[in-house]
Parts: structure tokens; C-alpha cells; sequence
């Protein structure tokens, strides 16, 4: 009767033998590496770059371990870290920031194991060390700076048509244009209407002015939500690149969250400053037919704003928008003809355009480049306008630092984003102390696992014996699983191993427990067994699927570092009742199963109370 | 060996009285300083910053104090954190910093003070988030609750869920009690700690179910008292086995574990202690008290037996 058919034990060795492939590379170390990959999405690492960066490198006499072509990019393995940064800054300088160069360290399992994709554990931040953010995208910004664009718009339009307009601004989520007669209300109505289908109007009469209100229309609204939260997703994976990180996490959490993860990041600060900033560039004209003293004193007018220039006095500035930092290509550091730091700028072909109109209509006025950070502005220059200029190149100079430039320029190159983001939740872990967990996880499910070895082979002997063989067995199969599906494991996630270890002994102990049980009651040694595993397992299943339970509510509900903890719990109770009944069994049965006469069961004493039977 | 040699069966039952005294006196006791004291929320439900930083000496706290007071943070709490060179400073959420570029200026303020100083954690939690955790953490007690009393209604019948249930809150109420009492920190994985806890214990609870359901159709003759008394006490040697066995994994990680499993750990172990204690003597006496009897088992019965007569 304890006998197993074929396909049981070929599917037991099976899944050990599956469980020991897949575990295998957690045991190879880590060796420094560099990862080089294209800037842009659209981009692929190809054939081309990994024979300019094996050229590269060999011409700088940097000794390489092994170089691979991934879908990621390419990557570069090292023996040691200085060997490392050195090849780092030699690739950056020679690839330029058209590539994202950026260190990593690269598992030194043999490549036949990453053929059939079988990689070491996915750590998760609080073990390797990194830099975690939750940030929460700014509707509200969102939404009047996507209604400043509207404002610009129908001004534009309005202008065009030569539909005379007493005044137009935005109060709240609105947009209030005001007319002094209503036939030109209908007008400039009949004109909205036509050329913007995402805007909602409404007539409104106060006192003797005629106002038209525009607001979004819902389904625009929502639009404008989900837009902004993709625009800020590619922002921020553009700002991660130039920050050079290997395997940076940039993704949507909900409606209006952003999830970052940077692992390996060491200077926070400069991670916080450089996704945290929100640095874009407006082009505006110059009020040069207002007083400016007038307006200090607080005589302002509907449409110019008071800003004072970096490193001169104060000066008007239209509200009208000529040119957002939407329509920048690529921006970069440098010097003027005066040897001065400067920005250069290069526009997209609709900003040259655009860029190339203004200043052919403008000439020998004076434009205004505004710089727009956490929502502060400040004229940085307002160079007079000398002639057209075509082709879309734009030079900013100013009363700036070489570093500032450098700044300047990352920011406008990452792009803006579409609506501020506020940082809501951060939680960085040094390198050391990852380390540590690690270390600290470790040891605590070994000595965990030593205990109860120890103390289940003293007390049920031989079966306690393959009880914790049946243990083992479910470590390597958990550690396997985790391996094979890439889950994060967290530190949380390495208690929930060495919990599940103490937790999945009980399922041996049901099963000893009623095997002793039934010899006290006098069963023969070959029943017993039997009927002490097909007991015990009603019992396992039910106690299993209530710890379950809690699992599964912990992964819906819990986030982060606990979730990487219900992952574990969840995994560890499903290869338990795995290994504790069928492994453990299998065993038996190879070891006892065909013995006729099996006189003795070495599962430990079995005491009988010897006076008064119940 | 045989650590348990019981020649009768434990009367259990027969203490109902005290048992229930007891633990209610305990469940009382943990709700006044639940009351009165409060939980030491930690910063994933509070909000705030909390960061560890690391010395190459022993840390001399007064200083960290006096640096962080220079920079206007005298609210802010310090002390070491496992290691005398390892110091924890817990920075309250303040409206008027961004509190995101908070940890910058206090790391920056202590490399000036003393540029050995090694930043080796930062946490930061937004108010906003962790009302969504706390909000999120009762969420899942609830479903956990709601889950392990369904599953137990369908495998056993709705008595026995609902004195699971009853047993195992009493044990997390315990708990907290115990986090109440001494103020230890609660944070997001000790709470992780309370639900694994909760699920855990319901096991024992279900072992002892399972052997009460089995007795009743051997011991056709017996009193339910001695019904229950007989499943508790053949299945006491598996109960402190099991638990000791899992108290030891536990207690490996309350040693080995370092400072951030520590409370883990450590709820883990009131947990599995009254774990042992609610499922035989509170679990058990309210499944009396809810009346079980054989009859509610009957139905069961049927398809047990025609899955019992498979070999």
C-alpha cells in the first residue's frame, strides 16, 4: 500500500531536479559590469555599437571579462570596480549622451543558465541598495497649465479673426473671455466652437459685460489626466537616463501616482533634484508699450506680468506665450562668442517654425526667455530680437555659471514634465545596509533551518530525517519558484522564507504525529504510515489554506516591502504541501514501501500508556 | 523519545470557566492600553521621515542632537538603533519644508559635523499615503477575518469559523496590546507579522476542529465536553512541536535578523504563544458555547465517509 506509481516519483525528481537548475544561479557571485544602452526608446542597441564599444575599450587597453549583446543594451563585464569606472568614463566620453552608460553588476552564472533563463533572485531595493519614489502627479498644475495652452490659443484665434475682446484669463478651472457686445460674443462663440471640439461654452451676463466661459469638456479632461501622467512617465525616463542608471523601474501606480525605482543610486540628492524639478522654458514678448515704472507702483495692466531680469532691473512681460520648452530637441552646455556659458537650443521643425515667424515679425523688439522651475519664473535674458532666424537654433545667454548651464541644459534636454509631481513617499537604502539585510536574512533562515533539522532527527529519528530532507527540498523549490518568476524579493520576503520553513514543518509533524498515533492504537507499521499520511492531509489542507488566505489578502492590500512578503508566504505554502506530502512520501515509500514485513517504524518512541485502555 | 505521555484525556472543558476568565481578563487588559496608550505608529502610517545613519564610532547622540537643533529640528527624535554607531532620527512631518529635500539638509548638517557619517537608510512617507496604508492595513484584517470564516463555514460548519475567528482576533488584540504596552514601534511589517499570524493560528484552531469532527463519529457515545477534551489532547504533542518548531525559525530571525525584523519577530512570538493557548482554550470552549453538536457534523459525515472508502 506505500507504494508510489512510476509518474509520482518521475514527477518528484523532476521537479527537485527543475528546483536545483533554477536555484543554481544564486549561487555564482556578482561581478562588476557597465550597461550601455540608447538614450531614446526608439533606439536599439545593434551589432554596430557592441563593435564600437569592443573597439573602444581595446584601444584604451581596459581588459574586458565578456561582453553580450541583450535586448536591453549591451553589457560589459569586469573583474574589478575600478576597472569598472574606468570604463565607464571612457565609454561615456567616447559614446556621447546619445547613450546611456551606467554601472551595474552583472550575475557570473555560466551562460547556458541565462539561455534558459534561469537568473539569480530579483532583489528588491532595501537589499541591493537604491533609491524608491511615489510620486503623486499635480492635476490641478496639470489642468491650468493645459488651459494657459487654450488661453494662448483662443487669443491667437481671436486675433486672427479680428474678433475684438475686452479681456481673457483664467480664473480656476475656467477660462473667462470677455466681450462688450454680444453679437461679438456669438462670434468669437461660432469661432471656438469650430476649431476646438475639447472645450465646453457657456454665455454668461454680468452686470453690462458679456462673458463667455470655457471649460474642458470631461472626456477631455480625462484625456488631459492620462496624457499628463505619460508625459511625466517619459519625462522622468529620460531624466533616469541621464542620471545613468542600470535597471531603473519607471511606471504608473494608479490613476495620478508614478512608481520610480533606481537601484544602486548612491547620491539621492542628486536623483531627488533632478526628477523632482520641473524646468521648462517660455518665450514671451516683451511689453514695450507699457510703463514699466507704472506697474511697480501697481498699476499693472490685463496683459503683461511684472519680472525683474536675471542680473538687471525689472521689465514687462506679455502673458502670451510665443514658445513652450515643448518644442525643444535637444539642448546643450557651451560657450558664447564672448567666451560666456550658454545654453544652446534645437528646436523641433513646427518650434523653428514658430521660433522663425516671431522673430522675422519682431525684429528690433525684445523677447523674453523665461525659465520656469517649481513654479517660480524668471526672465533669464531678454535679448533684443536682430534679425530672422531660421533654423531653429536658439542660443540663451545670461548671467549664468558654467554649472548652471549644465543644469539648465539636462533639464530642458529630459524634457518637461506636464504637470508638477510631489514626491509622496521615498524610502532609500544605502549599499552597506542592503548588504546586511542580506546577510541578516540569510542567516536567519539557516540557523532557523539547523534547529529544526537538529531537533526533528533527534525526535522522530529516521522519519524526522526525511522530514527535514523534505524541508530542504521545499527551500530549493521556493528559491527555485522565486527565481524562475523574477518575484522581488524584499527583506520581508527573505522572514517569510525562514517563517515558511518553521510553519511547513508542521505539516511532517501532523503526518509523524498521526503515524505514531496510529501505532499506539496497534496498526500494523504499513498501515499506519498509510493511513497517517492520508489523514494527516485533510488537516494540512485546511490549516495551509487559511495561512493562504492571509497571504492573498496581504499581496491585494499590502504594498511594497510587505507585499514582497505575502509573494513569499503565498509561494512557500503551495511548494510545502508539495514537498511535506509528496516528497516526504516518496521517500518512504522507496525506503519502506516494498518491505513485506516491516516490524518497526523508526519514527522515535512510541509510548503506550500501559494501565487502564480508554 | 515522547515528550507527551497524557494516560487520560486532559479535562479541558471542565475549566471553560477559568479559561474564559482568564483571557478575558487579558483581552480587557490589552484593550485598556490599546485605549490608553495608544500604538506607536510608526512612520509608514503616521507619515514623516525617519533615516539611519551609520558612524564609524560609537555615536554620540547629544551631538547628532545639538547639529540638528542648529538647523531647527530640535523636535526631532534620536537614538541608537541596534548598534552603538548606528543612530535612528525620526523627523515629524513638517508642512512648510518639503519634506522630500528634508533628508538632504539633516545629512548634510551631519557630514559637516562629522564626515564619517554614512546614510544608510531613508524613509519618507507622505501623510497622505499613510492614511491609505492604515486604511489598506484594516482592509486586509477585515478580508482575512471574512475569508477564514467563509472557508471554515464551508469546510466545517459556521460555528467552528466563527470561534476561529473570535480566538485568533483575541490573539491579535494580544498582541497589540503587547505593542501597546511597551510602545514598541508598529510599522507596516509588524502588522504583516499580525495577519501571517492571523492565518497561522487559525491552523491549530483547525487541527483540533478536524480531530473534534473525526471523534464525533468514533465516540458516538461520549459527551461533547469529552468529545472536545479527547481531540485536544491527542493533538496537544503535535500543537507544542509544531510551534516550537516555528517559534524556533522565529526566534533564529529575532537573533540573526537585526534590528528591522526585530519587531517582527517578536510579534510573531506573542502570536504563536497565545496561538497554542486561544485555539485549545478559548477557541474550543466557544465552539461548546456556540452549542456544536453532533447533528451540525451530519451532513459532512455522509461525504466523508464516501471519501473514506477509497483506499
Amino acid at each position: 500500500m506505500n507504494r508510489y506509481p512510476l509518474w509520482k516519483y518521475l514527477i518528484v525528481v523532476g521537479s527537485v531536479l527543475l528546483g536545483l537548475l533554477y536555484t543554481l544561479p544564486n549561487f555564482y557571485g556578482e561581478s562588476p559590469a557597465v550597461q550601455i544602452s540608447p538614450a531614446r526608446t526608439a533606439d536599439k542597441a545593434d551589432t554596430l555599437l557592441l563593435a564600437r564599444v569592443e573597439d573602444t575599450l581595446r584601444e584604451n587597453n581596459v581588459p574586458v571579462n565578456g561582453i553580450f549583446l541583450e535586448a536591453v543594451g549591451i553589457k560589459v563585464r569586469f573583474e574589478d570596480t575600478d576597472t569598472q569606472l574606468k570604463a565607464k568614463d571612457i565609454l561615456q566620453s567616447a559614446l556621447g549622451n546619445k547613450y546611456v552608460v551606467a554601472l551595474n553588476l552583472l550575475s557570473d552564472s555560466p551562460q547556458w543558465l541565462t539561455d534558459i533563463s534561469a537568473l539569480p533572485m530579483y532583489l528588491g531595493l532595501d537589499l541591493r541598495g537604491g533609491v524608491h519614489f511615489l510620486l503623486q502627479v499635480d492635476m490641478k498644475g496639470a489642468l491650468s497649465k493645459s488651459l494657459d495652452r487654450y488661453s494662448a490659443d483662443i487669443r491667437g484665434s481671436l486675433r486672427e479673426e479680428k474678433i475684438r475682446y475686452k479681456g481673457l484669463g483664467r480664473e480656476g478651472s475656467q477660462i473667462i473671455v470677455k466681450f462688450r457686445n454680444a453679437e461679438l460674443r456669438t462670434k468669437a462663440s461660432d469661432e471656438i466652437k469650430k476649431n476646438y471640439d475639447d472645450l465646453n461654452l457657456r454665455e454668461q451676463d454680468i452686470e453690462d459685460e458679456f462673458h463667455l466661459v470655457v471649460t474642458l469638456k470631461k472626456e477631455a479632461l480625462k484625456r488631459m489626466k492620462d496624457s499628463a501622467v505619460q508625459q511625466n512617465i517619459t519625462t522622468l525616463r529620460n531624466r533616469v537616463n541621464e542620471l545613468g542608471v542600470a535597471e531603473p523601474i519607471i511606471q504608473q501606480a494608479g490613476a495620478d501616482r508614478v512608481v520610480v525605482q533606481l537601484p544602486g543610486v548612491q547620491d539621492t540628492a542628486k536623483a531627488k533634484d533632478i526628477l523632482g524639478r520641473t524646468a521648462t522654458l517660455e518665450l514671451r514678448m516683451v511689453d514695450e508699450e507699457h510703463d514699466v515704472s507704472s506697474a511697480l507702483r501697481g498699476q499693472g495692466n490685463f496683459d503683461s506680468e511684472l519680472y525683474t531680469e536675471r542680473g538687471g532691473g525689472p521689465l514687462l512681460v506679455k502673458k502670451q506665450v510665443m514658445l513652450t520648452g515643448d518644442r525643444i530637441n535637444d539642448a546643450q552646455p557651451g560657450f558664447d562668442n564672448n567666451n560666456q556659458p550658454a545654453v544652446h537650443i534645437n528646436l523641433d521643425s513646427n518650434g523653428s517654425r514658430i521660433f522663425k515667424q516671431l522673430t522675422r515679425d519682431n525684429v528690433g523688439k525684445r523677447m523674453a526667455i523665461l525659465l520656469i522651475e517649481k513654479n517660480q519664473k524668471e526672465v533669464i535674458t531678454a535679448p533684443v530680437i536682430r534679425e530672422e532666424i531660421p533654423g531653429g537654433r536658439v542660443q540663451i545667454t545670461g548671467n549664468m555659471t558654467t554649472v548652471e548651464a549644465r543644469d539648465i541644459a539636462l533639464l530642458l534636454r529630459a524634457g518637461a514634465l506636464a504637470a508638477p509631481m510631489d514626491i509622496i513617499e521615498e524610502r532609500t537604502v544605502g549599499p552597506s545596509l542592503g548588504a546586511e539585510n542580506i546577510d541578516r536574512g540569510f542567516n536567519s533562515t539557516l540557523f532557523g533551518f539547523a534547529a529544526i533539522a537538529i531537533f526533528m532527527t533527534i525526535y522522530y529519528l529516521i522519519f524526522g530525517f526525511i522530514s527535514v530532507t523534505a524541508l530542504g527540498v521545499n527551500l530549493l523549490l521556493l528559491i527555485g519558484l522565486l527565481s524562475i518568476l523574477q518575484a522581488t524579493l524584499t527583506l520581508p520576503g527573505m522572514a517569510a522564507i525562514a517563517l515558511t520553513i518553521g510553519m511547513a514543518i508542521d505539516a511532517n509533524v501532523l503526518i509523524n504525529e498521526r503515524i505514531r498515533d496510529e501505532l499506539r492504537n496497534g496498526v500494523t507499521p504499513q498501515a499506519a504510515i498509510n493511513v497517517g499520511y492520508e489523514r494527516a492531509f485533510g488537516t494540512i489542507l485546511d490549516a495551509n489554506i487559511t495561512t493562504l488566505i492571509a497571504g492573498i489578502a496581504l499581496f491585494a492590500f499590502g504594498s511594497g516591502p510587505v507585499k514582497g512578503f505575502a509573494v513569499v508566504l503565498c509561494l512557500g505554502i503551495l511548494t510545502s504541501m508539495f514537498s511535506a506530502v509528496m516528497v516526504s512520501r516518496a521517500i518512504v515509500n522507496q525506503l519502506y514501501g516494498r518491505r513485506r514485513k516491516l516490524e518497526h517504524v523508526p519514527i522515535g518512541q512510541v509510548w503506550r500508556p500501559t494501565s487502564d485502555k480508554r | 523519545m515522547e515528550f507527551f505521555r497524557f494516560k487520560h484525556d486532559i479535562p479541558f472543558m471542565s475549566w471553560g470557566k477559568y479559561t474564559t476568565t482568564i483571557s478575558l481578563a487579558t483581552f480587557i487588559v490589552a484593550v485598556f492600553f490599546l485605549i490608553t496608550k495608544g500604538l506607536n505608529l510608526g512612520v509608514d502610517f503616521t507619515g514623516g521621515t525617519v533615516m539611519e545613519v551609520g558612524y564609524t564610532q560609537s555615536a554620540d547622540l547629544n551631538r547628532v542632537r545639538g547639529t540638528l537643533a542648529k538647523i531647527g529640528m530640535s523636535d526631532a527624535s534620536v537614538q541608537n538603533f541596534g548598534t552603538s554607531s548606528d543612530v535612528l532620527i525620526r523627523l515629524p512631518a513638517k508642512p512648510e519644508v518639503s519634506s522630500a529635500q528634508l533628508s538632504e539638509i539633516v545629512m548634510s548638517a551631519l557630514r559637516q559635523d562629522d564626515n564619517t557619517v554614512e546614510m544608510r537608510r531613508v524613509e519618507f512617507v507622505g501623510p497622505q499615503v499613510g492614511e491609505e496604508l492604515v486604511e489598506n492595513g484594516a482592509l486586509a484584517l477585515l478580508v482575512v477575518s471574512l475569508g477564514i470564516i467563509a472557508y471554515l463555514a464551508f469546510r466545517f460548519e459556521w460555528k467552528f469559523g466563527v470561534a476561529a475567528i473570535i480566538a485568533n482576533l483575541h490573539d491579535v488584540v494580544i498582541i497589540l496590546g503587547f505593542f501597546a504596552f511597551f510602545q514598541w514601534e508598529f510599522s507596516l511589517t509588524v502588522l504583516a507579522a499580525v495577519l501571517a499570524i492571523l492565518g497561522y493560528s487559525v491552523n491549530e484552531s483547525v487541527v483540533v476542529f478536524d480531530r473534534i469532527r473525526e471523534n464525533f463519529r468514533k465516540m458516538r457515545k461520549a459527551s461533547v465536553a469529552q468529545v472536545i477534551d479527547n481531540a485536544i489532547t491527542r493533538t496537544m504533542s503535535r500543537t507544542i512541536i509544531t510551534h516550537g518548531c516555528t517559534q524556533m525559525a522565529v526566534c533564529s530571525m529575532l537573533f540573526f535578523g537585526g534590528e528591522a525584523l526585530h519587531y517582527f519577530a517578536l510579534a510573531l512570538t506573542i502570536g504563536i504563544l497565545f496561538g497554542i493557548y486561544s485555539a485549545v482554550l478559548v477557541a474550543s470552549p466557544i465552539v461548546m458555547l456556540l452549542g456544536v453538536s453532533r447533528e451540525d457534523l451530519v451532513k459532512i459525515e455522509k461525504k466523508e465517509k464516501e471519501a473514506e472508502a477509497l483506499p
